[in-house]
């Protein structure tokens, strides 16, 4: 029988409660400060990117493709000359963050962006999570078994390994050059190439978890290994995923923009972020804030990903929930 | 230990088979013919077009090819499309340029996370623990490229520091040192710029290390042997800690050159990464191809030493 | 009478947590005669590591009460630089977990010469000299090979002969032994018990055992304190508390023993669990599991009554205490 480690502290069970893993995860979360900052910032994000595409595109409010050649770089909240046609003039006739050297709402064409550099960060890791979590589960649980003359898990991780020694935006860039530009394509092989770290993680997971005396217990049940694999093993080796998940978004959404500034991004008329940068560097000396306003934006939601990841990290750390005293 | 030594260079061995093998499947995977569109040369004839399927191979099958490509790279006879000089003098040139910017980017990254990581693990909870936590989160969030620039225009309006190129322009005719200074001089806004996120990375991974360190009992038992915390800390705790950072030289390579495409761009600087841009720009398969597969071979070289240093610092391994 | 090597007053130890502050020590008084072999039992939780913790200053809780004092001063007006000097070098102390108690990047030679030259200032030569012969007295074989080895090449007894031999190396006055034997196989605790006691009776040392396990009491240990959820319920001499336990806790510990020369017999689990620190009742802790508890105990504390000489327990029914039965 062990003593407690003198720094270890009562936690919520010592203490009489009884709470869901959930519950125990968010009240730590909600500690953080910074990682609750995160979460606010991709809450509001979220929903400006839904009601960006609606305003952009559906019902069209603020509107990203028209042309204004009398208003080409007007700074930030300038107002819209009489030049304009009618059906020209923005909201409020203001500009809110400015106009590109086509005249463009620069506003209007940052919240278009949004959704696009959002959903191909989503779409992107939804991608790599399935490839990661079928390979490193596969190559976790069914590890010792061999496939001819290898075991699968040394099979499974050696690949691994392979595509690890690439230079992944390299690879990325190569892949994207060479195919027909279109959005889906970046999302598709941004997913093919960071799956890797979900993979390791789900390894380890499934290693320590298929040793647990519930899994043995499952199996002495009679379950079919299907069933122990996705309603036992899954679920408890989630965390780490979620963790590597909110910020392979973060890294999804930072290569997109850096594939636009080279010029192999998402193509017009389409409005991502990492497009708008990719124009404004042309101007930067002239009109600052073209490269300055998408480029925060970026900062500001790939942070906010990054903290909500980290916060879920500590968050679901039972060895970092004590504090230094 | 020399038995786990051969081991793995027994097993990187098959693996730097199985990256040649991708790597040329990856590039013939792409759909268009590389004689397609090519924005270099809008004139190409069709005889043209011909002879440079005939040269290159290209209606061979897909297993050929890679034999016929791996014959001639081993060979040195490896050609690049764009105007058909041999491929490795090219790389070979191009690297002797990056490597500088590679070694220097390095060294900031490795001497700047240690000290930063440890001390925020040591005074976890304090002011510096908080503020460099939140700069790690801000630099690993921010595009490489958009600091670059807005550092650029800081740069080159308040210091004159110079942000083009390896060099400036006609220096070649000055004394050597002077153009070893002109070139230092030169190396120290893109390798920093470089570094950044690799500083914000390395020492949040440095403070997780040394915090499970600090953790442990035998750093309870240090204690009660009546130590001094400097001893406990660096003496005890930080010997345990590096073990793991030993392994990740390896994985360090494919960040270097990725970045250095990016980097490259931005300063003008005539390396590895502005090659590869341009290949892929120009559709020089031979070059992409080859890149691609020698990036993957410098990362093997890095992972092998890591598994010698390895090897040689962990007892447990020493002493089997 | 000299005063007492150890002597703890009224230690209160809080920790900090997120819900609130927690008490995990609660008034404990304590002492430890030179040369003599003092245990302090209890459960896991009861607070018995964090007061043995809190004498060598290595605690991360808050020491909100009382004092600690050895050899007539007091540990806690001593700096930091003062206290590394008797850490190590005056007091000693083993922990429960060999396997991890050791730095397994250094030598074993290296970890024990360490904290020769720290406290007693011997060279490289000398240190190793010692270091070997404390090898030999821990009764490790072939210690000179020893010496330049590293730990995972030890069995886990052997790497806890080696924390004794730390623990000793500069002859401490007063050996604290946090569990030493819980984390070893049967056969291997009984050697290394023996060996505390032979190391105990040659070097004229204190020890304060700190153990969950009664039968190793019964054989090392002089006297007893038994504590639960943060107190001391009851003390006395090893002889006096087998032979006539007056707190319930102390006498359903005792009867969770197995008898070996009763047959058949029902082992008596102690029903509940203990308290969390964090809802403690204004009485007797043990007051929701005891067979006995009446009207008083869950609102008063019972302070420790003299139950005879030398013996003291904290339970209001100390004068109903029948002598042998339960």
């Amino acid at each position: 029988m062990t003593t407690p480690a003198e720094t270890a502290l009562p936690n919520a069970e010592l203490l009489g409660a009884a709470e869901t893993p959930f519950q125990q995860v968010w009240r730590t979360f909600r500690k953080d400060r910074l990682a609750m900052a995160g979460l606010y910032v991709l809450i509001a994000l979220i929903a400006l990117a839904l009601v960006g595409k609606l305003l952009t595109e559906w019902w069209v409010v603020f509107d990203p493709t028209t042309v204004r050649l009398p208003d080409k770089l007007r700074p930030p909240f300038s107002h819209a000359s009489s030049a304009l046609a009618a059906d020209q003039v923005p909201p409020l006739g203001v500009y809110p963050f400015g106009t590109d050297e086509l005249g463009r709402n620069v506003f209007a064409r940052v919240l278009q962006g949004s959704f696009v550099s959002l959903s191909v960060g989503i779409v992107a890791v939804s991608i790599s999570l399935v490839i990661g979590v079928t390979i490193g589960g596969v190559a976790g649980f069914y590890g010792k078994r061999k496939l001819g003359p290898f075991g699968i898990d040394s099979l499974l991780m050696r690949f691994t390994d392979i595509v690890l020694c690439f230079p992944t935006f390299f690879l990325i860039l190569t892949v994207v050059a060479l195919l027909p530009p279109s959005i889906y394509n970046i999302m598709a092989v941004i997913g093919m190439t960071s799956w890797m770290g979900t993979a390791r993680f789900v390894r380890a997971e499934f290693l320590s978890l298929r040793e647990r005396d519930f899994v043995l217990a499952a199996q002495a049940l009679g379950l079919s290994e299907g069933r122990i694999i996705f309603r036992h093993l899954v679920p408890n080796a989630m965390a780490p995923v979620l963790v590597s998940a909110s910020i392979d978004v973060a890294y999804a959404i930072l290569t997109e923009s850096g594939l636009s500034f080279l010029g192999f991004g998402v193509r017009p008329p389409f409005a991502t972020w990492g497009n708008i940068l990719a124009d404004g560097r042309n101007y930067i000396f002239d009109a600052p804030w073209l490269f300055a306003i998408p480029g925060c934006a970026i900062l500001m939601v790939v942070l906010a990903f990054n903290l909500v990841g980290e916060g879920l990290r500590d968050a679901m750390n039972p060895r970092l929930r004590k504090r230094a005293s | 230990m020399w038995r786990f030594l051969l081991r793995t260079l027994w097993q990187r061995l098959w693996l730097l088979v199985f990256i040649s093998i991708i790597s040329h499947a990856v590039i013939h995977l792409a759909p268009g013919q590389p004689t397609e569109v090519d924005p270099m040369n809008p004139m190409m004839k069709a005889a043209d077009i011909a002879r440079i399927r005939q040269a290159f191979h290209l209606d061979d099958p897909f297993y050929l090819q890679y034999w016929h490509w791996l014959g001639d790279l081993l060979s040195g006879e490896l050609k690049s499309f764009r105007d058909g000089l041999p491929v490795l003098p090219k790389i070979w040139d191009r690297f002797k340029n990056s490597l500088p910017l590679f070694l220097s980017t390095t060294l900031i990254v490795w001497t700047l996370s240690f000290p930063t990581g440890i001390h925020a693990a040591v005074t976890r909870g304090s002011r510096y623990d908080r503020a460099t936590t939140f700069l790690a989160y801000a630099l690993i969030s921010v595009p490489g490229f958009f600091l670059s620039y807005m550092l650029i225009l800081a740069m080159v309006q308040i210091f004159h520091m110079p942000v083009i190129g390896l060099r400036t322009f006609g220096s070649e005719g000055s004394p050597w040192h002077l153009q070893v200074m002109d070139r230092l001089w030169h190396l120290v806004i893109p390798s920093l710029m470089a570094a950044l996120t690799g500083i914000a990375v390395l020492s949040r991974y440095v403070r997780s290390q040394m915090l499970e360190v600090i953790d442990q009992d035998y750093v309870r038992t240090a204690r009660a042997k009546g130590l001094d915390e400097d001893t406990v800390v660096y003496g005890h705790a930080l010997r345990n800690a590096l073990l793991p950072f030993v392994t990740m030289f390896g994985f360090l390579v494919p960040g270097l050159i990725s970045g250095s495409v990016i980097f490259e761009q931005i300063f003008a600087w005539p390396g590895l990464g502005q090659l590869g841009y341009e290949a892929i720009l120009s559709r020089d398969f031979p070059m992409i191809l080859t890149l691609n597969f020698i990036a993957a071979v410098l990362t093997l070289l890095g992972i092998l030493v890591s598994d010698v240093l390895y090897a040689l610092v962990d007892p447990r391994i020493r002493v089997e | 009478m000299p005063s007492p090597l150890l002597s703890i007053r009224d230690l209160r130890v809080d920790f900090d947590t997120d819900a609130g502050t927690v008490p995990a020590v609660r008034g404990v008084d304590l002492e430890v005669e030179a040369g003599q072999t003092v245990a302090l039992v209890g459960e896991s939780g009861s607070g018995k590591s964090v007061t043995a913790l809190s004498v060598m200053r290595l605690m991360s809780g808050r020491v909100s009460g009382g004092r600690i004092d050895f050899r007539g001063k007091d540990l806690a007006s001593l700096s930091e630089p003062e206290m590394r000097r008797v850490r190590g070098g005056q007091i000693g102390m083993i922990f429960q977990e060999p396997m991890t108690s050791l730095n397994p990047v250094f030598k074993v030679g290296r970890q024990i010469e360490e904290v020769l030259a720290l406290h007693q200032q011997l060279g490289p030569a000398a240190a190793r000299a010692q270091a070997l012969e404390l090898l030999e007295r821990v009764g490790i074989p072939s210690p000179e090979a020893r010496l330049d080895q590293y730990p995972h090449e030890l069995s886990g007894g052997m790497k806890q002969r080696v924390m004794i031999a730390i623990a000793i190396a500069c002859r401490p006055a007063l050996l604290i032994a946090d569990e030493p034997t819980t984390a070893l196989d049967v056969t291997i605790q009984a050697q290394i018990m023996v060996l505390l006691r032979t190391l105990q009776r040659e070097l004229g040392m204190a020890v304060l055992l700190i153990t969950h396990d009664l039968g190793v009491v019964a054989h090392f240990a002089e006297r007893v304190n038994v504590m639960y959820a943060g107190k001391i319920v009851e003390h006395g001499s090893v002889r006096d508390i087998f032979k006539r336990p007056a707190h319930p806790y102390t006498r359903a510990l005792l009867g969770a023993l197995p008898d070996p020369s009763v047959r058949a017999q029902r082992l008596e689990a102690i029903p509940g669990r203990v308290p969390s620190p964090a809802q403690l009742p204004a009485g007797c802790a043990f007051c929701a599991r005891c067979k006995h508890a009446f009207e008083p105990c869950p609102d008063r504390l019972p302070p420790l009554f003299e139950v005879e000489a030398g013996h003291r327990a904290a339970c209001w029914l100390h004068d109903a205490a029948p002598r042998g039965s339960c």
